[in-house]
Order: structure tokens, then sequence, then C-alpha cells
């Protein structure tokens, strides 16, 4: 079946399956390989993304639900449009080692932008129960804690400008 | 995945003909349980028919002295639902128990019910509220509903399009989370209306059931210490990895007691 969407802010129309999995058409098809797969059984988040301003797990979604739809991978997460800058959570990310080998880190910036989003004023306890379903095997969360309420400080900080 | 035909209907008659028409067809929602269950080749369903373009599935209405919630609801929107959490606050906190973000972004509350999981939080808030599950072509009390593990009143092409919660005096639920699914080990939910109490458990046993010797101490008294006393029978409960029949029966009551105080707060 025939499918169109906007990616990343771009007009996109793909072929596909309607058993196509929306990781697999983002990495095989598009090859957008940002979008990281890690367990591929809906539980480790590593396969974030935003439909519609949400975050959805992309290893759990059809292809099929993307007709129509805006959709935002870890590739398209930018500042300032146009600035070739880092998204304020991606620096705070880097600022606080919210990260050791990277692997959980496309998901848990996804999930941790819609979190501040969707929440403006965090609470560690938030972030936390925010952050659930995101695993990450090597930091122990506590960096990843710290640069999530910085990068959501920083992000009501850019809207008040 | 195996390769399946998919149907997207845009009205609730045409998706139920898909549904009996073709054989080992399935309904999709959110797909958070089904996408798994295919994936895990549990299930090789030939066509999805998928309810996203029903419009008139969505949406939380407000009847009164209830509120409708369409089927198609995801867990997120009943937990930023400023009428749930205003009516009924303590199936707005179950809501926002359930999984993490991504899931209650998808999971709906008919996928939920439908699905009837032993563990699901859904099951405990609609049968303790004793709320009505409105299909394609009746509606279903709560009582009459589950029929036990992953077993439920409907059937087969009968489709949920919403379900209406009775608004209590007071409500609440407390579930004690599996560390790793975050399903309820053991979940219980307590609602307060003029004529008496209900407790209804999830994940203690093959099915979401009542605790009638509670509900009678909380319809006299409706306080935690009424129920401190009250343990469940073990026999019948759930014995697995997770945890034993004993210490099941135990968090009955200890979640039975926080329900009351979230109920109370
Ligand atoms: C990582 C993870 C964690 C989770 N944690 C929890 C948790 O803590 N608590 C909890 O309760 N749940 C949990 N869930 C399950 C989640 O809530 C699911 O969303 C829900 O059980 C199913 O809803 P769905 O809309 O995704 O249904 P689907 O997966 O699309 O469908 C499930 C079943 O219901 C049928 N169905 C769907 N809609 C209807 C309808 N309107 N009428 C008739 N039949 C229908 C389908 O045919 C299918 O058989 C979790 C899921 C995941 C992946
Ligand atoms: S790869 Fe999607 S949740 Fe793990
Ligand atoms: S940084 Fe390695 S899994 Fe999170």
């Amino acid at each position: 079946m025939q499918i169109s969407f906007t990616l990343n802010g771009r007009p996109t129309t793909v072929d596909v399956e309607p058993a196509t999995l929306v990781a697999e058409l983002l990495r095989e098809q598009l090859n957008l390989t940002g979008t990281h797969i890690g367990c591929d059984t809906s539980q480790c988040g590593a396969c974030v993304v935003h439909l519609n301003g949400l975050p959805v797990k992309s290893c759990t979604l059809l292809a099929p639900a993307l007709d129509g739809a805006t959709l935002l991978t870890i590739e398209g997460l930018q500042g300032a449009p146009g600035s070739n800058q880092m998204h304020p959570m991606q620096e705070a990310f880097r600022e606080h080692h919210g990260l050791q080998c990277g692997f959980c880190t496309p998901g848990m910036l996804m999930t941790a932008v819609a979190l501040a989003t969707e929440k403006p004023n965090l609470t560690e306890a938030e972030v936390r129960h925010g952050l659930e379903g995101n695993i990450c095997r090597c930091t122990g969360y506590q960096n990843i804690v710290i640069s999530v309420m910085a990068g959501a400080a920083a992000m009501n900080a850019a809207k008040g400008e | 995945m195996k390769p399946f035909a998919y149907h997207q209907p845009d009205q609730i008659p045409d998706a139920a003909k898909l549904l009996t028409s073709i054989e080992d067809s399935k309904l999709v929602a959110g797909g958070m349980t089904l996408i798994p269950t295919i994936k895990q080749r549990l299930a090789s369903p030939v066509a999805l028919v998928d309810l996203s373009k029903l419009g008139s599935l969505k949406g939380i209405i407000d009847d009164g002295a209830s509120i409708t919630i369409g089927a198609m609801t995801p867990h997120a929107v009943v937990a930023a639902s400023k009428l749930v959490q205003t009516k009924i606050p303590g199936l707005a906190a179950l809501a926002l128990m359930i999984g993490d973000p991504a899931v209650r972004s998808r999971g709906t509350i008919g996928g939920s019910v439908a699905n009837n999981d032993p563990a699901a939080d859904y099951p405990a808030g609609v049968l303790g509220l004793g709320a009505t599950i409105v299909t394609s072509t009746r509606e279903i009390a709560a009582d009459k509903f589950f029929l036990g593990l992953f077993e439920t009143a409907l059937e087969p092409g009968e489709i949920i399009t919403a379900i209406r919660f009775p608004v209590p005096l007071k409500a609440g639920y407390s579930k004690f989370k599996a560390p790793a699914s975050r399903y309820a080990l053991v979940g219980v939910f307590v609602a307060k209306f003029a004529d008496g109490v209900r407790v209804a458990v999830t994940g203690a046993g093959p099915g979401v059931f009542r605790v009638p010797p509670m509900e009678a101490a909380l319809s006299e008294n409706f306080d935690p210490s009424a129920i401190a006393a009250i343990k469940i029978d073990n026999d019948g409960l759930t014995s697995d990895i997770h945890a034993e029949a004993d210490y099941r029966a135990h968090l009955v009551t200890v979640m039975a007691k926080r329900a009351v105080d979230a109920a109370l707060s």
C-alpha cells in the first residue's frame, strides 16, 4: 500500500507492506538508522519517535498508521530551525554525561523532549516516572535524569526568549 | 512478521462485517498488545481491521451522573482529561499508571478491556466502578463482562464502542507494579457510591474479581482500618515467578487499604 506522511518536516510517500513496522521502514527503507532497535518487544524504548507530537515505540507501530501523520525521528531533532545547532535536550545530555555507549540515547532524547514539551516544570519524580519505558544498560540513570531536568529547563528558557 | 491485509473502515457496521466475513481477521486498536503478540507468532491474522478511522469511538463525554469514554481513547488522554480528573480522579490516576508514556500514547481503553489481561489495570477500574461496556450491538454490565483469563462476553464480530462509568462519591486505585513490566502484580480499585462500596482486584488471579467481605466492611465504615484484618483466601490465586499466591493474597489487603486512602485524599 502507498502511504504519505511528513517525515522530519519533509513530505514523504512510500510503498510498504502493511505488516511493516515503522522502525524497519525507517532503518531499512529510508536509511534513517538513528532510531535504534534494542529489544523489538516493546520494552526498551530505544526506538521511540514522535507520531503527531506524541512519543511512540516505532517497533510496535505499523506503517499504515503513518498515513497522513507527522513523524519526527532523532534525525529531525534540532536547535533553532536552520541553525545547525543541537537541540537543547541533546546539549544537556552532552553537558551532563547523560550517555555512555549511546545506544539508548535516541529513544531517551525523544521521550525526554516529549515529556518536557507536555509539562514544562518537571520534578525529578515526574522525570523518573516518564522514563519508565526507556532502558539504559550503562549509566544507572542518574545522569540521564540530571540531563533531562537541565534540558527541560533549557527548553523552557528558549521558549521565553 | 507474516504478511496480512489491512482494512481501515470508517463505519462501525463495515468494521463488524469485515471481521465476521474474513476468517482469522482481528481488530487492531492501539496495537500495544496485538503487535507484540503477532511478532511472537502467538497470533497470525490474515487481515487486520483498524479501528482508528472510526471517529465516533474517540473522546470523552460528560453525561452528568456518568462519563462515557470512547473505546479508541488512549490511556494518555484519559490520564490528562480534566473531566475524568474532576469526576473520577481515581480513574485518571489508574490510566497514568499504565505502562510508560509511549504505551499510553497508543494503547486504548477498548483494547485493554477487550483483551482482559489478568494483570491489566482497566479491568479493575471498570469492575470496581460497575461500568457498562457499550458495544456495536448491545450494552453489557461489567459484572457480566469479564469471564476469566483473557476471556470476555464479547461475541465474534462484536466491537466495543465505549465504556460508561457511573460517577462515584469517592474512588481510588492502588497497584503493586511488577517492576519489569509495570503490569499489576496486584491492583485494587475501590469505589464508594450512595448505595454501597465496590472493591475489584486485578493481577492476583486468572481474572479480575470482587471482594464482598471488604465491600461490606467498607460500606459500614469507609476507612482503611475497616479492612485491615480481612485477608482473602489463597485458593485460586496465581503463583508464578513473580509471586506466590500467599504473597498476592497479602498484597490484596495492603493495596485495598492504600486504594481507600487514595480515595479519601
Ligand atoms: C511495554 C508495555 C507495558 C504495558 N503495561 C501495562 C500496564 O502496566 N497495565 C496495563 O493494563 N496494560 C499495560 N500494557 C498493555 C496496554 O495497556 C495495551 O494498550 C492494552 O492492553 C491493549 O490496548 P490496545 O489499544 O493497544 O489494543 P490492541 O493491542 O490493538 O488490541 C488488543 C486486543 O483487543 C482487541 N480489541 C481492540 N479494540 C477492540 C474493541 N474496540 N472492541 C473489541 N475488541 C477490541 C484486539 O482485536 C486485540 O485482540 C502494556 C503494554 C506494553 C507494550
Ligand atoms: S526496540 Fe522498540 S521498545 Fe525496544
Ligand atoms: S548509554 Fe548505553 S544503553 Fe544507555
